[in-house]
């Protein structure tokens, strides 16, 4: 039986992925404030997918959890991708 | 029915049940994703009206969410923490910080939403329905994904309030914290889906 | 206690005493096989009710204008049999009972991994179901929109939409909560020394239908709310004449009802690949291949929805990129029939009526998919779409696949179950009964259908009338076997022979317990074969 196996993060690494997290919030707003037409979703996206990775690696530990369930949690992020995308092939060229 | 009669020591995988927690949150991501589908495809459609309409909502206040929400997902990290160490006063202080950010996202959301209100646009009004489509798409998906996302605090403070019961009468300790685990989880949850409501509601250009 | 001092005396999970009484000794259990057989008693009174009104179409159409019912009555009517039966009957169906009987059973585990989850899974089943009942008899009306509420008319109808919907959003929950039971059942319950690749077929089955009802179930559930405020508010996501797109809406259903089908043949394969070894006494040809094809449907499956709306005005790429994947899922199926096959080659071949319901299933089976190939490239699909071609194509897949694999794992399983036998021979001779009604009902729908009878039509034109006499006819002989058949396994439960453990000489666990097996399944120690398969 596998109990309490889960990792502790320390105060202090939370500390440092909230600060980090902050930044990347006024990074997105400033970018966006700027006009960069269709670059400017792109930045935004990017910039909230990295925030994402932050907070599952460390705020939800993930980065500490089994290989297994990195993957799924990979899987369904992939799934949801790859069914806009291919709903896009759909609106793109209609 | 009495489950544990043959074995009084009383079985517990707290791995199952994080796991659990795991794919609870997997439906709940793809429950959203049909909004987020929704929401690209009317983008795309109606790009010129979004940003307008995007115009109506305050940064300002979209961005104290988001800083409450990132907040309150690091003192729930950190009540974790303090409960695995064995420090029961601090997880309780800790998640009680996570609640009161968690109250101040809704007071925010409340006063957002009621401007909205006030102004005449609420799903269903005499504006709404005379509004051109791009913008009466881009508000009905800001109220209907907005208001998902706040059932969902709702939610997570219930499980966070319950926690901090746990914590407090002992039934979540140091080596027994996967309630709290969970509870933490789903919280991180809703801040994960912020952090994409945030740019794609507030920031458009 | 310690393992050695203690000795348990067998009781039947049929006659074990808990603290509850009556009939809260069901309504409450937690134990698996108890809820298991819940689900199978409201699933099996929804089948009946669906089939008469199957029926009741049946009697409608066996001649040209108003017979028995007005339009809107028949309307009503198939609306309320797809509702039923795929919401109530079908999806649900083999994981619920049958998955929740004996997945825990076939990987060595006592129960699944939340037993209360998964009794509130049944509650809300039931919840669900009651709303979907309603929407049937409240003031309004029966909702008429086919089971795929398909926007716009679903957001303009003044039928009880609104009940429908939410009931499938109920039922669509009690899924989730089904499919996140059993994967966390196999991830951390498999008893010590069963490895993934020493697990039998029907729990590979179950778990890859259990990541689609986990995955894909969110998305109709969110779709429906949209449905629902749509209705309410008049917001025009889906309602062309608010400038909204009704094609967004059949991407979304589509999008979670697709994989549904998959949920619907998934645990059916699985009850297939564990008959056919049983009663060839051979070991299963391409264990891997089957077990891995399983996962192959499911991910696939997830991305091919779109080949149900080639002739809604998708874009003209997307068309052949949907009709492409089309043709890669088909691959997995085709695997697991050859499969099968090649297991029964040179196998010493007993022909009781579960083997018999499963040499069915494969013949209807392979009807149903490779007139899905038909319906699956584009060319051929704009031919036949929505006449009573597709009727038949997934009738043969769903009634054929499913219903047939359900009924070849009830008589499977029965004397399992309950510990006593039903009447062999009765059996098979009803098995070829139901067969004979099934194809008499269905075919003839495949050659109106290409001639251009159109589907959810209450008339016709005089010219279908010889083919829709045959399929009434066949609907009767069906619905007479069926009753016969359910009426011969509840005198089976009753009054039958007592069962031995293992009368079909099956190698997986659940043969190597009593029957019927006592609370916890497992009072003595197991053995864990390398191969669950493993005769001779």
């Amino acid at each position: 039986m596998a109990n309490n196996t889960s990792h502790t993060t320390e105060y202090k690494v939370l500390g440092r992925i909230l600060v980090l997290l902050m930044f990347m919030t006024f990074l997105t707003i400033s970018v966006t404030s700027f006009n960069l037409g269709a670059f400017s979703v792109t930045v935004a996206l990017l910039i909230a997918c990295f925030k994402a990775f932050m907070v599952l690696s460390y705020f939800m530990h993930l980065k500490y959890e089994s290989l297994l369930l990195r993957i799924l949690v990979g899987m369904v992020f992939v799934l949801f991708a790859v069914i806009v995308l291919i709903t896009f092939i759909d609106y793109a060229y209609r | 029915m009495s489950e544990t009669q043959h074995h009084p020591e009383v079985h517990r995988d707290d791995e199952a049940k994080k796991l659990g927690m795991w794919l609870f949150i997997f439906t709940e991501l793809l429950l959203f994703g049909g909004l987020f589908l929704v929401y690209s495809i009317f983008r795309a459609e109606y790009p010129t009206s979004f940003r307008e309409s995007s115009l109506e909502l305050s940064v300002t206040i979209g961005a104290i969410n988001t800083i409450a929400l990132l907040f309150s997902s690091m003192t729930v990290a950190m009540a974790l923490t303090a409960m695995q160490k064995g420090n029961k006063k601090l997880a309780m202080q800790l998640i009680g910080v996570t609640l009161l950010m968690a109250f101040v996202f809704l007071v925010n959301k409340y006063f957002e939403w009621g401007h909205k209100f006030e102004m005449g646009l609420y799903p269903g009004s005499e504006l709404m329905k005379h509004l051109d489509r791009g913008h009466l798409l881009y508000f009905s998906l800001y109220f209907f994904m907005t208001g998902l996302h706040a059932l969902h605090i709702i939610i997570g403070m219930v499980l966070l309030f319950i926690s901090l019961f746990k914590v407090k009468s002992g039934n979540v300790h140091s080596q027994n914290y996967s309630f709290l685990e969970n509870g933490a989880l789903y919280w991180h949850l809703v801040d994960l889906i912020w952090i994409f409501l945030f740019p794609l509601m507030y920031l458009i250009s | 206690m310690s393992k050695a001092t203690e000795k348990i005396e067998y009781v039947s999970y049929l006659d074990h005493q808990s603290k509850y009484k009556g009939i809260f000794a069901w309504i409450f259990a937690t134990d698996h096989k108890r809820i298991g057989l819940l689900y199978m008693y409201a699933i099996a009174a929804f089948f009946v009710i669906g089939a008469f009104l199957g029926l009741a179409m049946r009697i409608e159409l066996i001649a040209p204008g108003e017979t028995i019912m007005k339009p809107q009555t028949y309307n009503g009517i198939f609306t309320v049999h797809g509702i039923i039966m795929i919401f109530m009957v079908v999806i649900p169906g083999l994981s619920a009972v049958f998955g929740n009987f004996f997945l825990p059973i076939l990987i060595g585990a006592k129960d699944v991994a939340f037993p209360k989850l998964n009794r509130f899974s049944w509650w809300i089943f039931m919840v669900g179901s009651a709303m979907a009942v309603a929407s049937q008899l409240l003031k309004s009306g029966p909702p008429d929109t086919g089971w795929t509420f398909y926007a716009p008319y679903s957001t303009t109808t003044g039928t009880n939409v609104i009940m429908a919907t939410t009931a499938a959003f109920v039922l669509g929950f009690s899924s989730i909560l089904t499919g996140l039971n059993f994967i966390v059942t196999i991830h951390q319950m498999r008893a010590p020394g069963m490895k993934f690749f020493n697990m039998p077929l029907f729990p590979w089955a179950i778990y890859a239908t259990a990541w689609i009802q986990l995955l894909a179930t969110p998305i109709i559930g969110i779709t429906l709310v949209m449905l629902i405020a749509e209705r309410l508010f008049g917001i025009g996501f889906f309602d062309p004449a608010l400038g909204g797109d009704p094609l967004l809406y059949q991407h979304l259903f589509w999008i979670y009802s697709h994989p549904a089908v998959y949920v619907m043949i998934l645990p059916a394969m699985g009850v297939i690949s564990e008959i056919i070894p049983t009663f060839c006494q051979r070991k299963i040809y391409g264990y891997k291949a089957i077990a891995l094809s399983s996962l192959a449907i499911a991910g696939v499956g997830f991305l091919v929805w779109g080949h149900h709306m080639y002739t809604s005005g998708m874009s003209e790429n997307a068309r052949w990129f949907f009709s492409l994947l089309t043709f890669i899922v088909a691959v997995p199926s085709a695997i697991k029939v050859f499969n099968w096959l090649a297991t029964m080659y040179k196998g010493s071949i007993d022909m009781q009526p579960p083997f018999l319901y499963a040499l069915e299933f494969i013949f209807l089976f392979i009807i149903g998919g490779t007139t899905g190939l038909i319906l699956g490239s584009v060319a051929t699909d704009v031919q036949v779409h929505d006449t009573s071609f597709v009727v038949a194509h997934f009738h043969y897949i769903i009634f054929g696949g499913m219903g047939f694999a359900f009924f070849a794992a009830i008589h499977y399983w029965l004397p399992k179950m309950y510990g006593r036998m039903y009447n062999l021979k009765r059996a098979k001779i009803l098995s070829v009964v139901i067969f004979v009604g099934f194809n008499l009902l269905y075919f003839p729908q495949f050659i109106i259908g290409i001639q251009g009878m159109p589907r959810r039509y209450y008339d016709y034109l005089p010219q279908f009338q010889w083919a829709q006499v045959i399929s009434t006819i066949g609907g009767f002989i069906l619905v007479a076997g069926l009753l016969a058949m359910i009426s011969n396994l509840i005198m089976g439960v009753r009054k039958g022979e007592i069962a031995p453990a293992n009368p079909w000489q099956g190698s997986t666990l659940e043969w190597q317990i009593p029957s019927p097996p006592s609370l916890e399944n497992f009072d003595e120690e197991i053995e864990i074969k390398e191969n669950p398969y493993d005769y001779k």
